[in-house]
């Protein structure tokens, strides 16, 4: 017998991978910028990233200064925050529960472990001294969970959506990162004095978990268009935009070709118009100006297509 | 012999009967019972360390709380995750208990079933003077949307779980019916697999009555009562009020189970008396719905017009048979307590047989002698509003206060309807792990039966044992627990 895949649980299952790639993103962030910001202008690093997810306002509702403990509290332990780890994760666990049914047993215990493990953490876990060890494991456990999701859930329509959802989660993660790298650079007040810049670049890599595959590929000075060109349109960098975008499309066709939905509708000429907007640009350009924006743009894009996809195929418009 | 203690030398079932040990007399002496595999594995048992046991206890409590096996409790917004107490000695039924057990079940699901066709039809039982008219018609649990309304199979309780307990003289009474959504079945088939992982060596070589084809059975049933137009393959889904339920867990476990769409009412939609879930590609027909929300919230046209749990129009398109229901709307009379109390004489007028599970004797004090004799001996009764579940309200004469039972007395006159009364029975106890090491505690019986054309029982069933010392109350609302159940294939 088939049973098409409710509509909801398309949804659940695409927010599950959503989420957990939040927050091992945000953890690897968090590890970063918890080791690179030991200076006097540590806090400017996690005031960009504050910015960055537009949560100064929320942040100054319960904190007074930025320091590497407020920001930790606010981004692992606060689960009122909508942008902490311990919040993405029960999200996850949320949209996992909802889908319990469909994902593997593995996958749950582990999702539910996890959670009850970050629900455990007090102030003591995060001392500045923990907090790039405890980021690390944070980062490790959603990296298990992506393990598991590849050796146990079984490929149906569920399974596209949920690595459509991660590919949709990482670019836009990945364009965060440049903004937050860029806002750096703007905020630093030796944003002219090229080594200093380059440190900054060298930080946003290192989130994006590319360091060394730039380095590889790349010569010894970083030119800020040659990093954004790798973390934008890089082949083969399995985080940068085009990339996700590449496989997105891939699950999306995989959608319409083996399960009859009707991507079309859902957003696929989004998708694709977006890669195209990606191409075409002129990284040169946007770098000496406009970057801020362009981003913006990109993220929007991405919006929207989540939107087209909640209303064509979740079912918000049935 | 060796020198370290034993597990069960300290064991005092304290004149009740002993689910492991047997009867009182029995306890402690070779017997028959000893000699089988009850013996092996009572000697295995025995041969464990309270250490060794507490260790594992702890190990299956821990993988419970892992694998999310609990029930929910929400407050002020927040989760709480618990798990259903799990006590690691099992509980043994012999195969010959467990024959009564099956086949008095089976009469009795029978029996329902029978009944529940008769008031929504010809009301025959009501006409001979079977059952007082008013305790059935004016009962909240009939649905006169179901009168005359024809069910595939004739089938109204697909799920039915029949709680019973085993007094002194290990005799096997019939506590209460549940025909609307008997949960707990989830517990019966993980509590199976936390044994089966963690005491592989008590089961070794001795052969248990396997329980993980509940799901198997389960679907097959509800797919042979699909409407007749449904064609080749039924499509069957179970219905959840969504994941703040605290059977959450269950639903799920049965879905997944079964292999089939876990929905909520907002996936559903009736349009010309059809019901369609919304999918990915578009709509998808429904045939069978296995619904785990109460008849009050199914169609908001129909019953509870606040209610979004359910779907408009359902109602509709199952009075025109193009759904089925399991279970079936309007079971909730058949639970009952107080035409529990007739179950007997509706075996005896249906079937034209004798009752395999006897009830506990009941008085019914809507009856004039029913009440005289309840408002008589109140001390030694126990007294049970019909309404309520969950072990609330109950009245334990034996055990009360003395301006209780001058309050009960008071409601009994005030409402005699709404009572009925039961001597106390000395529930069987099972040896538990406590605070204090292994100790009685008393124990009752949850078989659940699953009916589609035919009836299957599945073999064992939940036991769920009073923690608390010296307590009859096994509700796990109430602090109870649960064991797991080997019926024995030979």
């Amino acid at each position: 017998m088939k049973n098409n895949l409710l509509a909801r649980f398309a949804e659940n299952i695409f927010w599950l991978a959503r989420y957990m790639e939040r927050a091992e993103n945000l953890a690897r962030i968090l590890e970063v910028t918890g080791a690179h910001s030991r200076d006097d202008q540590g806090h400017q690093d996690w005031t960009a990233i504050l910015e960055m997810n537009a949560d100064m306002e929320r942040f100054r509702e319960h904190h007074r200064r930025v320091t590497v403990r407020s920001a930790a509290r606010f981004y692992v332990l606060d689960q009122d925050n909508p942008t902490s780890i311990v919040f993405a994760v029960m999200m996850a666990r949320e949209n996992a529960r909802s889908v319990r049914h469909l994902i593997s047993t593995e996958m749950w215990t582990q999702i539910n472990m996890l959670h009850a493990r970050l629900k455990e953490l007090g102030g003591r876990d995060i001392v500045p001294t923990r907090l790039a060890g405890l980021c690390g494991d944070i980062k490790e456990a959603c990296q298990a969970h992506t393990g598991i999701t590849e050796g146990t859930l079984y490929q149906d329509e569920g399974w596209s959506f949920y690595w459509m959802g991660k590919a949709i989660e990482r670019a836009d993660q990945t364009s965060r990162l440049v903004d937050i790298g860029h806002r750096r650079a703007t905020l630093s007040g030796h944003a002219f004095d090229s080594l200093a810049l380059e440190s900054h670049w060298t930080v946003m890599l290192h989130s994006a978990a590319g360091y060394q595959a730039f380095c590889r590929t790349h010569r010894v000075r970083m030119h800020p268009s040659e990093v954004l060109d790798f973390l934008l349109l890089g082949r083969r960098f399995p985080r940068s935009i085009a990339t996700c975008l590449d496989e997105a499309h891939a699950f999306m066709a995989r959608l319409r070709d083996l399960h009859g939905v009707d991507v079309e509708r859902a957003g696929l000429p989004l998708l694709d118009g977006l890669k195209a907007r990606l191409i075409a640009t002129r990284l040169e350009d946007v770098v000496n100006g406009g970057l801020h924006d362009f981003i913006d743009d990109v993220q929007r894009q991405l919006t929207a297509f989540t939107s087209e996809l909640a209303r064509s195929v979740f079912g918000h418009d049935f | 012999m060796s020198q370290r203690t034993r597990l069960l030398a300290d064991y005092d079932p304290q004149g009740f009967y002993c689910e492991l040990l047997g009867a009182p007399e029995e306890c402690g002496r070779s017997n028959s019972r000893q000699a089988s595999s009850i013996g092996t594995i009572i000697g295995r048992l025995d041969r464990l360390n309270l250490k060794t046991l507490r260790r594992r206890a702890r190990d299956a409590e821990r993988e419970l709380f892992n694998l999310g096996i609990t029930f929910t409790v929400y407050s002020e917004s927040q989760s709480i995750d618990r798990i259903l107490p799990f006590d690691v000695l099992p509980r043994i039924l012999s195969a010959e208990d467990w024959r009564t057990v099956e086949t008095g079940v089976k009469q009795r699901i029978a029996a329902l079933n029978l009944f529940l066709h008769d008031i929504y039809h010809g009301q025959k039982a009501l006409k001979d003077g079977v059952v007082p008219r008013e305790l059935v018609l004016g009962n909240e649990n009939f649905r006169p949307e179901m009168v005359g309304v024809d069910l595939p199979g004739g089938t109204y309780v697909h799920i039915g779980g029949i709680d019973i307990v085993r007094d002194v003289d290990g005799r096997f009474k019939v506590l209460e019916d549940n025909a609307r959504t008997p949960s707990g079945v989830s517990y019966v088939l993980e509590n199976r697999q936390l044994m089966l992982r963690t005491f592989p060596d008590l089961v070794d070589r001795v052969a248990l009555r396997r329980v993980n084809d509940y799901g198997l059975r389960l679907h097959q049933a509800l797919a042979e009562v699909a409407p007749d137009g449904a064609g080749g393959e039924a499509c069957v889904v179970l219905l959840s009020p969504g994941i703040f339920n605290s059977a959450y867990f269950e639903h799920v476990f049965l879905a997944r189970e079964m292999g089939i769409p876990l929905v909520e009412g907002r996936d559903l939609f009736v349009e010309e008396d059809r019901v369609f879930m919304k999918t990915v590609t578009g709509p998808q027909r429904v045939d069978v719905i296995y619904r785990r929300i109460s008849d009050a919230f199914l169609d908001p046209d129909v019953f509870n017009p606040k209610s979004v749990l359910g779907v408009r129009g359902l109602m509709r398109a199952y009075a025109r048979g193009n759904v089925t229901l399991a279970n079936a709307v309007g079971t909730g009379v058949a639970d009952d307590k107080a035409v529990y109390a007739y179950m007997p004489r509706l075996i005896r007028y249906f079937l034209d047989e004798e009752p395999i599970l006897d009830n506990v004797d009941t008085h019914i004090c809507a009856e004039p002698e029913g009440l005289a004799y309840t408002l008589d001996h109140l001390k030694d009764l126990v007294v049970k509003p019909v309404g309520e579940s969950g072990g609330y309200g109950v009245l334990i004469g034996p055990r009360a206060k003395a301006a209780d039972i001058v309050k009960r007395r008071r409601e009994l006159k005030a409402d005699p309807a709404n009572y009925i009364a039961q001597p106390m029975v000395r529930l069987s106890v099972c040896p538990t792990l406590t605070a204090e090491g292994i100790e009685a505690r008393h124990v009752d019986l949850r078989p659940y039966a699953v009916t589609g054309r035919d009836t299957w029982v599945l073999p064992g069933g939940l036991t769920r044992v009073a923690l608390t010392k010296g307590s009859l109350v096994v509700n796990s609302s109430q602090g109870g627990g649960s064991k797991d159940t080997w019926v024995l294939e030979k």
